[in-house]
């Protein structure tokens, strides 16, 4: 079958989900990764949105993080101060799987400002959960399709730490969560170097060269020793893809005012 | 004792100008129709509190109506900029705008704190994260027993809280279901708390005795303002106007849209322009 680079993404990124996962699920593309995976090989994994929903099992994907398909199919529902508090504090997650508008070689996401921050060129919406996200779950999953403009030598601004300036800055700010652990892009897979922490290219996607990655990368890549070749789409994944984004496509076209 | 009381008049009685004023609900139960009173009512240099600004604070802060803005997350939910927050944060239109940024454990716990009646609140938070140094309301104290380093934020205690909720009985006691965010933390928190309703009824019929219900005197005024939370929503009344979230960002791209948007669906039949709310 035919796809797209940002099928394949999400394809990836939903392969790195586990049916044991407990799992914080960022709006947008995080959502549909995650969702896929409960879709396809993760039935067992539970879902949670900033909005307090815990164990989420929607049919289609939420436009906003508390759509109320979310707490329809919830195990339960708790406050926002209780989510953040008992669940994410407590550390019951185990992945966080967060997008951004930047991101370094360090695996710090900026989602606050391009440019200075008291006088941004473009202000973005800011930091929501994701700064303790980063820092309380097990480890971070980062979904970004990349270019030279989004992946960056250093961010303009960390809104939530990956691994800082790199080798064990984690453990010294006293962190004993992994941090930004995957990256999956729409060309290829990175992960920090066990020692410096810097990403390097582990996969890359099928058709994708490496003067390809090295041109949308605003560093200079590495490529670790043994870096191999993203499977492509199953058409089982595929197929669960398609169908999921063709729900929630009928969904928003259908009547808004609907009693709920 | 809660007053049962018109929109108009509850927001001329309890909002005045420099008040912080606090309207939660996270994506759900916005209290859209008390935002739009406040605009008809030409409040000025407010300080807005919410977590997520959503679409009602962006046509407050467009109207003019604040002076600063806590907050933790600014954006258009799953469709983008808050371009009306953008245009006063780039270019300071219509006024400049203060921000007083957080993340969402800060904000949520900061309720938490108001409606605890405490200073501050303390949580593991911040790490490592660029807003430490940039706003002087993010500080750290030791724990006096672990010696571990915790982030503290200062309690939010604001002037006025609104929320939506389902429903009120006669004598003012409040339900909320669904996705319940800080509802209760800002009423609590609040000094002044006031709940616009979908309905009044004679028995709340709480579902299960641990139902989210706040007392009536905790409540300073409720206001029954049926579809008061549209385009958010009210679970089991109505759903969420996604569509309306969308067209959203091509309304409020351009300050004349924006503005002929306003004067057509907020003052329009109430006696004021567009113009008159923003002078």
């Amino acid at each position: 079958m035919e796809y797209s680079p940002a099928e394949l993404m999400t394809i990836v990124a939903a392969r790195a989900l586990t049916d044991g996962d407990v799992c914080f699920v960022g709006i947008g593309a995080p959502s549909t990764a995650c969702n896929l995976a409960r879709l396809t090989h993760a039935p067992g994994i539970t879902l949670i949105y900033e909005s307090g929903t815990i164990g989420a099992r929607p049919d289609v994907l939420p436009l906003s993080i508390g759509d109320p398909e979310l707490s329809e199919t919830a195990l339960t529902t708790v406050s926002v101060p209780e989510l953040f508090s008992y669940w994410l504090q407590g550390g019951r997650i185990s992945v966080g799987f967060l997008g951004g508008a930047q991101l370094d070689r360090f695996g710090n996401i900026n989602s606050t400002v391009i440019g200075e921050y008291h006088h941004p060129t473009v202000r973005l919406p800011g930091a929501g959960g994701a700064p303790e996200i980063a820092s309380a779950c097990e480890r971070i999953f980062v979904i970004m399709p990349q270019s030279r403009r989004s992946f960056v030598p250093a961010v303009d601004f960390v809104t939530s730490f990956g691994h800082g300036k790199g080798g064990d800055e984690r453990q010294r700010l006293g962190l004993s969560t992994a941090g930004t652990r995957f990256v999956f892009t729409d060309l290829c897979v990175m992960q920090p170097q066990r020692e410096t922490k810097e990403l390097e290219v582990i996969s890359i996607h099928p058709g994708v060269s490496v003067e390809q990655i090295v041109q949308a990368t605003g560093w200079t890549v590495r490529f670790a020793d043994d870096f191999g070749q993203t499977p492509p789409p199953s058409e089982r994944e595929l197929t669960t893809l398609r169908g999921l984004l063709a729900r929630t496509a009928q969904a928003a076209g259908g009547g808004a005012h609907e009693p709920a | 004792m809660t007053r049962f009381l018109p929109l108009a008049d509850a927001v001329a009685q309890y909002v005045h100008d420099g008040d912080s004023v606090a309207m939660e609900g996270f994506t759900h139960l916005i209290p859209f129709a008390a935002g739009h009173e406040v605009i008809r009512q030409g409040k000025r240099d407010l300080t807005l509190i919410r977590m997520t600004p959503d679409l009602i604070y962006d046509q407050l802060i467009g109207m003019g109506c604040a002076r600063k803005l806590v907050f933790s997350w600014g954006g258009n939910p799953g469709v983008g900029s808050l371009h009306r927050l953008r245009d006063a944060v780039e270019q300071s239109w219509p006024q400049p705008l203060e921000l007083e940024e957080h993340s969402h454990a800060a904000m949520a716990s900061a309720y938490a704190a108001g409606a605890s009646g405490l200073p501050c609140a303390i949580f593991r938070g911040y790490i490592g994260s660029d807003l430490v140094g940039k706003h002087p309301h993010i500080r750290f104290l030791d724990c006096p027993f672990t010696g571990e380093r915790l982030a503290a934020v200062p309690a939010i205690r604001p002037n006025v809280g609104f929320i939506h909720a389902q429903r009120a009985d006669r004598a003012g006691n409040v339900f909320i279901e669904g996705i319940i965010g800080v509802q209760k933390e800002v009423a609590l928190a609040a000094r002044q708390a006031i709940v616009t309703v979908e309905e009044v009824v004679d028995d709340l019929q709480p579902p299960s005795a641990n139902s989210v219900v706040l007392p009536h005197w905790t409540i300073a005024a409720i206001v029954l303002a049926p579809g008061g939370a549209r385009p958010s929503y009210a679970h089991g009344y109505y759903r969420r106007d996604n569509a309306f979230y969308a067209a959203w960002d091509t309304i409020a791209r351009e300050r004349e849209t924006f503005l002929a948007w306003m004067r057509e669906h907020v003052f329009q039949g109430a006696g004021m322009t567009a113009t008159q709310g923003i002078g």
